[in-house]
């Protein structure tokens, strides 16, 4: 794998609406440089067989019967939110579009 | 539509269809149209803190039925969370299957006999809805907007088809066959409407054995029409762009029905990088084979199949049947006809009570028993109850289930035609000897005239057939 470029930061910060300072971006590329390393590691040994590890648990299929639970009351979350109007959460301006 | 010489268009679709669930996907809270905004909501589906989703078994049932329906190869998968900042999902996620969904593979024929392939059909949450304040009601230039959660955390399946549909009324035929698909299975009600199915539709444009163009996605269409409609405006509107030396740009495009045109939504350049992972709260799906044959041994026979039954019944089929039949079979009559088709009714006239009568009545069509059905067509066929009666007896029932002899006894209908008619018929003929006369003689147009005066003395509420009977007898 390349080993991990300043803009790799950048452009991910970026993606997760983070604001990093000059010093910051510096900071997590040699760090997180140093997680990728660890990656690059574990991709060096001989691996054939081995199968992909999707979960640190073993368990599979968990999963809950079509019943209905109590929702919560509408008041209490509304009163909760910065914002809200007609029974509905009120959020700024979109820019985007959903996906 | 037909292109201009020497374009085809290239059209591939992504099917958005809502699971008929009683709960949501990954939470307890009501899966339901129409409810007050924010009423169906908890910590899983507002995405609040230490909040943990816990797959629904049904959704993965209806995702599997749907697989089966579409012959896709049915595998292990696992679920990703898809990164975005939109209101619309408030965690900042939406779970989605991505490398590794429920169903791959697998295809759909249509009633022309064309095969379209299915690419996958995987599993997701559907989002919140978003109402725009302010501008245009549009997203662009909205100044506030205000978000209805209800929707957010829904099971959906996403069934993306391969670049298979060549026009617009191949993309309209898909649409509509996937359609009975999803409502036979169980899976959907289908109601487009009600945004239970919404479809995005990827279209290129080429020269014949070109490679493909390029494509752009619209987005959104919730009815047959405007994706018919949408399909044809795009692939115009890049031909036009191609003719006039320009290039076609990778793009979201939405569809505005009105203006009976596509825009530019955004480019490849603004599209999200949506930093797909793995989501670390659900673990892997595994469907062993013993939960597999559960759902294919639940699933009934498709509409391609159903059709088939049908026809095969209809041994002299007119056109006007034939129109009837994927109605009966869309709005799932077919197994009402055959019953009555079994109990000697004749075929003509169960296919014209089912894709009429019971058409205007769908939504009551639950209260009608197989066995209502059946009798109150035997009564029009004997001759008992007139084509009116016979419809009004159906109305009734639609509206209210019951027995059909009950009804029509009630409405005095069985009265006229057995003593009543007879009657009826006599008094006309003393009061119209010289009519009489000639139709004695054989002018067997005189029949006409004297039905019209019994249905006049009844209010149309006698039979045609039992009239001539009448008559007949006294000659």
């Amino acid at each position: 794998m390349a080993p991990l470029r300043r803009e790799d930061v950048a452009k991910v910060a970026k993606l997760a609406r983070l604001k990093l300072s000059e010093a910051e971006l510096d900071q997590f590329t040699e760090q997180l440089g140093q997680v990728l390393e660890h990656a690059n590691d574990i991709a060096a040994l001989n691996l054939e067989g081995v199968v992909a590890t999707a979960h640190p648990f073993g368990l599979i299929n968990v999963v809950r019967e079509d019943e209905l639970r109590p929702s919560l009351s509408r008041d209490a979350v509304l009163a909760m939110a910065p914002d809200a109007e007609d029974g509905r959460f009120g959020v700024p301006r979109i820019m985007g579009e959903a996906p | 539509m037909t292109l201009p010489d020497r374009w085809e268009m290239v059209v591939g679709l992504e099917v958005h269809t809502e699971l008929k669930t009683t709960t949501k996907m990954f939470c307890g809270c009501a899966n339901e149209f129409g409810a007050e905004p924010n009423t169906n909501i908890c910590p899983v589906c507002l995405g609040l803190p230490g909040s943990l989703p816990v797959l629904n078994v049904r959704a993965v049932d209806l995702a599997m039925a749907i697989g089966f329906a579409l012959h896709s190869t049915i595998a292990s998968s696992t679920f990703h969370r898809k990164n975005y900042f939109y209101p619309d999902m408030p965690k900042d996620f939406q779970i989605s299957q991505y490398d590794l969904p429920i169903n791959s593979g697998g295809y759909l024929d249509l009633p022309d006999g064309s095969r379209v392939t299915v690419e996958r059909a995987h599993l997701e949450e559907d989002t919140g809805k978003s109402t725009h304040l302010g501008g245009s009601g549009r997203i662009h230039g909205a100044e506030r907007s205000l978000v209805d959660y209800n929707r957010s955390g829904v099971p959906l399946v996403e069934i993306v088809s391969g670049p298979d549909i060549r026009s617009s009324a191949q993309a309209r035929a898909y649409a509509s066959e996937l359609r009975g698909i999803l409502i036979a299975t169980g899976a959907s009600d289908g109601r487009m409407e009600e945004g239970s199915m919404r479809i995005d539709a990827n279209v290129s444009v080429r020269r014949p054995g070109d490679p493909l163009g390029t494509r752009c996605e619209i987005k959104n269409l919730n009815s047959l029409r405007s994706l018919h409609r949408a399909i044809d405006y795009e692939a115009l509107r890049q031909i036009e762009l191609i003719d006039a030396g320009g290039t076609v740009r990778q793009e979201t495009r939405h569809w505005d029905e009105s203006l009976g045109a596509t825009s530019t939504m955004r480019t490849k350049e603004e599209a999200e990088d949506y930093r797909y992972f793995r989501e670390p709260d659900l673990v892997d799906l595994v469907p062993d084979p013993a939960w597999q044959e559960r759902v294919r041994a639940g699933l009934g026979a498709m509409p391609a199949q159903r059709r088939a039954t049908l026809r095969a019944r209809l041994s002299d089929a007119t056109s006007s049947q034939l129109d009837a039949l994927e109605v009966v079979v869309d709005l799932g009559f077919d197994d009402l006809v055959l019953a009555a088709i079994d109990a000697g009714i004749d075929p003509t006239l169960a296919m014209a009570r089912a894709a009429n009568e019971l058409a205007s009545g769908i939504d009551h069509v639950g209260n009608l028993t197989t066995e209502a059905f059946t009798t109150t067509l035997a009564m029009e066929q004997s001759g008992e109850l007139s084509a009116t009666q016979a419809k009004t007896v159906l109305l009734e029932l639609l509206e209210h289930g019951g027995d059909p002899r009950k009804i029509a006894k009630d409405k005095g209908f069985e009265q006229l035609s057995s003593g009543s008619l007879g009657a009826t018929v006599e008094a006309l003929i003393k009061q119209h000897p010289e009519e009489w006369t000639r139709f004695a003689e054989g002018d067997e147009k005189l029949a006409q005239f004297f039905i019209g005066q019994v249905m006049k003395s009844t209010k149309g509420q006698a039979n045609g057939k039992a009239v001539i009977a009448e008559l007949q007898s006294r000659r």
